[in-house]
């Protein structure tokens, strides 16, 4: 043992005379790092309720709550985290994985109360003291638990396509589907908005499973037209998708299209289990005004009840607007045909080219049937009235494009001004671009509408899809007159216009006189929107009726007139979209059943 | 650097005519001889590495047998594990060791990663590479002040385990976390080193080194440390092997292991580093191992600043957490914690949740077998000494 070995462990006393490393105060002067995952705070108006912060905590400290103030919303469950902090661990897993960004951590890290029920907070609604620092947990930019990228659809090059009516969209393959599939949080969000409450997270975790035929049983729960649907559905759901907030929404419609598309039509009854619902099995009848969505779903679901089913169509083919309003590139006829040959092969009969009012009354079908469902649609256009629209080469789209459908000639001019801002508007666009390029090679068409193009109602893809295709689209302006030479048309006069709904959002278009525009054509199309034709109802029947705002009949929530016997939906009720006509189909089919058990 | 003392094996001289007969390698002990006394030590005792606990049956104060009682801590993390999707692990394998959770975070992250044929970012690996160091570092620190404190010297301890506390700063600065950091997680890490860190980060490198330096003067030239630290615990190199010691506990005696060396990961091939071994195998070799380790970690942290790249991803893409699941197949990975060799195995089944995941920590081996064999012979008042010096950590037991 060296005297050195003795010595120098007195060395420690050096260290007295030193600065403490200890603080005094910590929590004064000792915040929580800028990064530190500290107290929750939660910004309510991006949080949307979806709960994945729920499903992602391992420790169950988050349930959602309803909280005052905050209601049901498009996209907004309504609901907000409640944090028990007796079980959260603060790794922040809930930070990362939450899709809107709004929950973030605080440095806060001290909080002192006697009570343990107040550690069970709701940040956002109740006070807390950290509320406002900005300092603390957030997830990082470069950091993504959540696949915010959409698995890209193929489908045909503008070169391939504009002159053809082929499909655009190819759908997806397997691989494709199982892995879009994969990106969804299963928070639920897009059944409350989806018309028909279609049970998506459930069918797209089939999809994983790759369990294909329990998701084409979990589609015709709600929805007996996943075809049309698949292809042509207003998608409200991918608008409230919980991953819109940051990235691309699942394609839920394509999704659906892919279910469908794996199920070859000889197979339709074994996996949905209707082999034998050929007898009736309940001996009443009921009468079906209109082969479109809305008296198609009736029609399925009342089937499936064992009714005897007749459908009634003025057109001489099924489907309504799906079939004589949308262009085959968006959906193909014979996609139309598998889901409703499907429904007729469970016995439903449809009666084609029969107009009720004309080929038979009313009160016929009243006489001859226990309950009658009326889903007549929109099929009268509305016009702009504007001078010089009364030309006879100013036309309703709707009229066109039924045209197309039924296989007849139409007019295709040179130079075409299409009028409106929807959909409708930029099927007719697209139609009339097509055949402009056959006829002449090239395409001159415009579209315009009085919605500025960040509020057009047409969904986006249409838009750019139309300009891939050559069209013109030219919104925010307002129709004055077509101009008139000699019987022809000239062109069409436009004003700016300034904004299209008033304060207390109605209909209510404002214009800048001054700024005016010219577009040449010698054809005009008019596509502003539809109006419906009652005219089966005699008078006496409408005595019986009460009608609501919009001369709309009015129904209950079972879609049932002031004649008991008489059930309305579709587009005259509500929509105008498909997948409204089919929730309302659905649910008229279970007030028939109630009404006539 | 200290030189490596040459143990001089001073063997605790027992008179073996007073110790229990030997049968089947089990002492025969006879309490109604009131030869014995059996008593606890643990699991709440300052001189016990955490919550376990030794039976240990005396003759005066000398043990003549001694076992290791565990439970105390268990959690469950393993079965808990089987029940949670795969990006839910990291939040409960740090918990397998406080003082030192990222080797845990790091061997999970990276065996979920190599099942499902993910390979991170190039700048991921140089954070978790100076992750690892730093939790080496800081669990370094906490052990020398516990190996101190269990001879009854608590000045170290209050030095290093503030030292410790200044690294805990640097893993707050990142992480978010003092203790467990959750920074590792499948993928890559969380965050990017935040601003001016390389500089705080050399700072204390070089802060930790003087404060080391007074360390190896009131420690190790100690002349009561020294007597009672070395010729204990001695592990021979023949034990290396029969009892799976790995880690500080095994180069003591000799053996050339260490994991970052012998089969490199993340960016250990890439830094200039040496095997540290001795063959004392006494506790106070491996004390001064310890010691040298410490100061190969911090020169591995200067190093690994100067080298990771500024720019650069953090986490590779992975599939949405929620629904993410990995092909079947098993995998083991290992790394070098303070103690030693610390794994996870990992078996999916394909499904969102593993099927099992296992973690081999050294303390298993080091903290049962081990030290009940050790144990015996010596003195009671050593014990705490003892146990320090295997370095032993229970939860890493009782998973
Ligand atoms: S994950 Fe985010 S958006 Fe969803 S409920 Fe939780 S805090 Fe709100
Ligand atoms: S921080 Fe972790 S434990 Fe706490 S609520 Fe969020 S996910 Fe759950």
């Amino acid at each position: 043992m060296s005297l050195k070995d003795i010595l120098s462990p007195f060395g420690v006393w050096k260290r007295a005379a030193q600065k403490p490393w200890t603080i005094k105060k910590p929590t004064k002067d000792r915040p929580g790092a800028e990064n530190y995952r500290g107290f929750h705070k939660n910004d309510f108006e991006k949080c949307i309720g979806c709960g994945t912060c729920e499903d992602i905590c391992q420790n169950a400290a988050i349930d959602l709550m309803p909280v005052d103030k905050v209601d049901t919303d498009m996209g907004d469950s309504g609901l907000r985290p409640l944090l028990d902090y007796g079980r959260c661990c603060w790794c922040a897993l809930c930070v990362d994985v939450c899709p809107t960004g709004s929950l973030t951590m605080s440095n806060e890290y001290t909080w002192i109360s006697d009570e343990a029920e107040d550690f069970r907070f709701i940040p956002g609604a109740d006070e807390t003291k950290w509320q406002n620092e900005s300092r603390g947990y957030k997830r990082s930019e470069n950091m993504q638990l959540i696949d915010y990228d959409r698995v890209e659809m193929s489908e045909l090059e503008p070169e391939n396509r504009d002159k053809t009516f082929i499909e655009i969209v190819k759908g997806y393959n397997k691989e494709q589907a199982m892995k879009e599939a994969e990106r969804c949080l299963e928070c639920g969000i897009c059944v409350a908005q989806c018309p028909a409450h279609m049970d998506i997270p459930e069918y797209i975790a089939a999809i994983r499973e790759d369990d294909i035929e329990n998701a084409f049983r979990i589609l015709y729960e709600t929805n007996p037209l996943p075809e049309i649907c698949g292809r042509i559905c207003t998608h409200n759901c991918e608008t409230a998708c919980a991953l819109h907030n940051n990235g691309e929404s699942i394609a839920i419609r394509w999704l659906k299209r892919y279910i469908a598309d794996q199920i070859p039509p000889e197979k339709y009854k074994e996996v949905l289990g209707t082999k034998h619902l050929a007898d009736p099995k309940i001996n009443k009848k009921v009468a079906i005004i209109g082969a479109g969505p809305a008296g198609l779903s009736a029609a399925y679901y009342l089937a499936i009840l064992g009714y005897e089913i007749k459908i009634f169509e003025a057109l001489p083919n099924a489907g309504g607007m799906t079939r004589y309003g949308i262009p085959k590139y968006r959906l193909p006829y014979d996609q139309i045909d598998k889901d409703i040959n499907y429904i007729k092969s469970l016995g439903v009969k449809v009666q084609f080219n029969t107009r009720i009012g004309e080929d038979i009354s009313l009160e016929k079908l009243h006489n001859d049937y226990d309950a009658v469902f009326a889903g007549t649609g929109l099929h009268l256009s509305r016009s702009t009235n504007i001078p010089g629209s009364d030309n006879k080469r100013v036309y309703f789209a709707t009229n066109l494009l039924r045209e197309v459908t039924l296989g007849n000639e139409i007019d295709v001019a040179e130079k075409i001004v299409v009028v409106g801002g929807g959909n409708v508007a930029m099927d007719i666009t697209r139609t009339l671009a097509r055949l402009q390029n056959k006829k002449y090679g090239k395409v001159q068409i415009t579209a315009t509408s009085l919605e500025t193009e960040d509020i057009m109602p047409a969904d986006r893809e249409e838009v750019v899809e139309a300009r891939e295709e050559k069209a013109i689209i030219d919104p925010g302006w307002g129709p004055k007159e077509v101009e008139i030479e000699n019987g022809k048309i000239k062109g069409l006069h436009v004003v700016k216009c300034t904004s299209v709904f008033d304060d207390e959002g109605r209909f209510n278009p404002k214009f800048d006189k001054n700024q005016k525009k010219y577009f040449e054509a010698d054809m005009v199309v008019e596509a502003i929107g539809q109006g419906m034709d009652l005219s089966y109802l005699s008078e006496e029947i409408k005595t019986g009726l009460k009608f609501g705002p919009r001369g709309r009949i009015q129904v209950n929530e079972k879609f049932q007139s002031d004649l008991k016997w008489l059930f309305v939906g579709g587009d005259i009720i509500q929509g105008p979209d498909v997948i409204s006509g089919i929730a309302n189909g659905h649910i008229a089919a279970k007030g028939i059943n109630k009404y006539l058990l | 650097m200290s030189k490596i003392s040459e143990s001089k094996y001073k063997n605790f001289k027992a008179d073996r005519e007073k110790f229990p007969k030997m049968e089947n390698g089990k002492p025969v002990i006879d309490l109604d001889s009131h030869k014995f006394t059996k008593i606890w030590q643990g699991p709440q005792h300052p001189g016990v590495t955490g919550n376990m606990s030794m039976e240990i049956t005396l003759n005066g104060d000398e043990i003549v047998d001694a076992k290791t009682h565990v439970g105390y801590l268990h959690r469950g993390f393993e079965k808990l594990l089987e029940r949670r999707k795969y990006i839910q692990g990291f939040t409960i394998v740090c918990r397998i060791c406080v003082p030192e959770p990222d080797t845990n975070e790091y061997c999970y992250s990276a065996a979920v990663e190599e099942l499902s044929g993910i390979e991170i970012p190039e700048k991921a690996k140089w954070i978790r590479t100076l992750n690892l160091e730093m939790s080496r570092i800081a669990s370094f620190l906490m052990w020398i002040g516990g190996q101190a404190g269990s001879l009854g010297m608590g000045i170290i301890g209050q030095w290093t385990v503030s030292m410790r506390d200044f690294w805990l700063d640097l893993f707050e600065e990142i992480s978010g976390g003092r203790i467990y950091h959750m920074y590792i997680i499948p993928g890559g890490v969380r965050k990017d080193l935040p601003k001016g860190f390389k500089d705080r980060a050399r700072n204390l490198v070089t802060k930790t080194r003087k404060l080391l330096s007074d360390v190896e003067r009131t420690f190790f030239n100690n002349s009561i440390i020294k007597s009672r630290l070395k010729g204990l615990g001695i592990i021979t190199p023949e034990m290396v092997d029969e009892y799976g010691i790995v880690g500080p506990n095994a180069r003591g005696s000799g053996k050339e292991y260490d994991v970052r060396q012998n089969t490199p990961y993340l960016k250990y091939n890439e830094l200039d580093l040496n095997m540290l071994t001795a063959t004392g195998g006494d506790a106070y070799t491996r004390a001064e191992l310890r010691y040298q380790e410490m100061h190969q970690s911090l020169d591995l942290i200067t190093q690994i600043l100067d080298k990771i790249p500024e720019d650069g991803d953090i986490q590779a893409k992975i599939p949405n957490v929620i629904n993410w699941k990995i092909p079947a197949g098993q995998t083991y990975i290992k790394a070098e914690s303070t103690r030693g060799e610390h794994g996870f195995y990992v078996v999916s089944d394909g499904s969102k949740f593993p099927r099992r995941v296992f973690n081999r920590g050294a303390s298993y081996t080091h903290a049962i077998s081990v030290l009940e064999k050790l144990a015996v012979n010596t003195s009671i008042s050593d014990l705490a000494g003892l146990m320090v010096s295997l370095h032993t950590c229970p939860p890493e037991i009782e998973r």
